[in-house]
């Protein structure tokens, strides 16, 4: 029954996401992520102020501690984490009809897992394997056409978009066979508490990867809540198109008028 | 007037010598970057005072960065809207605050190394110059792509980084929008965020 409501929540929220691409001001081209609407920007604002928040007192410091522990761990943590991710981008990559990157991905995923002890050493990388590249339920939902609709920061969790939410939304109904095994795999070795604790390594191993970034951003900004917006929208773009080209290049036309000399 | 064949050979040596020139001058946009990168590196990595520093990262990016194009461009469809008095007081605060801004993002880094690995020419104006911050026991590697007008060949400038394949430029831009948005369209409330920039 849960799961119900959700699934028919998720397909409203994009039921009306589709519709709001058609009133001519939500603009959801794929090639211009600064069009998505900010609809509940007050709302926002709020959320991010209290991300920041938390972020002060909890995931800085935390993320600060996490920094000085050897370099050896914090790179087979990191690695032990995206090898993990692989599980949520190897559907994608089938959804996406990407099935040579499945292939490659689950090879991989294989002997990072086994040869790599469960991943925390990346074996793959080292016997020549492509550069890997993470999707997830938001990007094939991008992939298939389905516009961002607003922008939304949710808290804790930070940016999204109410296409990339209802992504997320997949994980749990079933999309993420590492959610699957530790919540419902009914055995002895794992709990959703491992599922969780895998989540916040994650969101920590980010900020620790970026705390000189960050502050540099937010010291600089005259709107960081502007900036990054911004940010994550090029980023999901990029993503999205699955393409090496950088954004700046997809945009050219953008600086056509600009001429100083 | 008919010019003699003398006259006529002297012009020809004239215009061969200045084009020899500006093919002698005319500088390949991976080598400006490089050396660009080169520069800020000596500068980090030197036993300057932090005053000192920041006053040579603003003359580097004086002397290779197109601060009033990224002005301009930062204004979005604003630009449209300006008065030629608008202009040129906007064109000042941009480059105070720009200055202040830039010198301010890099004084914090000591010692990057950057390396250039390729470009590529979008058209005749622009080339894209890809490099590759290397990996530090603190950071993982951070690929940055430049944007460089090349419009005089002669004298080449930066008209955007592009980080992990988000641009700087472009998010000023959506950050410039914002404040203008939320003061109903008011111009004057980004000219007055743009001279109380404090970091």
């Amino acid at each position: 029954m849960k799961n119900f409501i959700l699934i028919t929540l998720i397909a409203l929220a994009l039921i009306t996401n589709v519709s709001a691409g058609t009133d001519g001001e939500n603009k959801l081209s794929k090639k211009n992520p600064d069009k998505v609407k900010d609809c509940f920007e007050t709302l926002n604002r709020g959320s991010f102020a209290l991300n920041q928040g938390l972020d002060k007192i909890i995931f800085k410091p935390v993320a600060k501690g996490y920094r000085s522990l050897p370099a050896p761990v914090r790179t087979g943590t990191s690695n032990a984490l995206i090898n993990l991710s692989s599980l949520i981008t190897i559907p994608n990559n089938i959804l996406q009809g990407d099935f040579k990157k499945a292939g490659v991905n689950t090879g991989r995923f294989v002997i990072n897992t086994t040869v790599g002890i469960l991943g925390i050493f990346n074996v793959a990388k080292k016997m020549g394997f492509s550069e890997y590249e993470k999707e997830d339920y938001g990007q094939t939902l991008g992939a298939w056409g389905v516009g961002p609709g607003c922008y939304v920061v949710l808290p804790v969790l930070g940016p999204s978009t109410v296409r990339d939410t209802a992504g997320s939304f997949v994980n749990v109904l079933g999309g993420d066979p590492w959610y699957n095994a530790s919540t419902h795999g009914n055995n002895e070795y794992l709990s959703k508490s491992d599922y969780v604790a895998t989540k916040v390594l994650t969101g920590i191993d980010f900020r620790a990867k970026n705390l000189e970034a960050i502050d540099n951003l937010e010291n600089n900004s005259l709107d960081f809540y502007a900036s990054v917006r911004s940010l994550y929208l090029q980023d999901r773009q990029k993503k999205i198109s699955n393409t090496k080209a950088t954004i700046e290049i997809m945009y050219e036309g953008d600086w056509e008028e600009i001429e100083t000399d | 007037m008919i010019l003699s064949k003398k006259n006529l050979t002297i012009i020809s040596f004239i215009i061969i010598f200045i084009s020899s020139i500006g093919s002698v001058y005319s500088i390949e946009p991976d080598v400006f970057v490089q050396s660009t990168v080169n520069r800020a590196a000596k500068t980090l990595g030197g036993n300057l005072s932090k005053i000192e520093r920041i006053q040579k990262l603003k003359d580097i990016a004086k002397d290779t960065v197109d601060i009033k194009g990224i002005g301009f461009y930062s204004l979005g469809s604003y630009r449209k809207g300006l008065t030629d008095e608008q202009k040129n007081e906007y064109a000042i605060i941009f480059r105070q605050y720009f200055l202040k801004s830039f010198a301010s993002r890099l004084a914090e880094y000591s010692n990057p190394e950057i390396e250039v690995n390729s470009k590529k020419k979008i058209n005749e104006n622009y080339t894209m110059v890809f490099s590759t911050l290397v990996s530090t026991d603190q950071r993982p590697e951070v690929k940055i792509d430049w944007r460089v007008y090349t419009k005089d060949p002669k004298n080449p400038l930066i008209r955007d980084l592009i980080i992990e394949g988000l641009s700087l430029v472009r998010t000023q831009k959506a950050e410039f929008s914002s404040i203008i948005d939320s003061n109903d369209g008011d111009i004057n409330a980004l000219f007055d965020s743009l001279k109380n920039f404090k970091n």
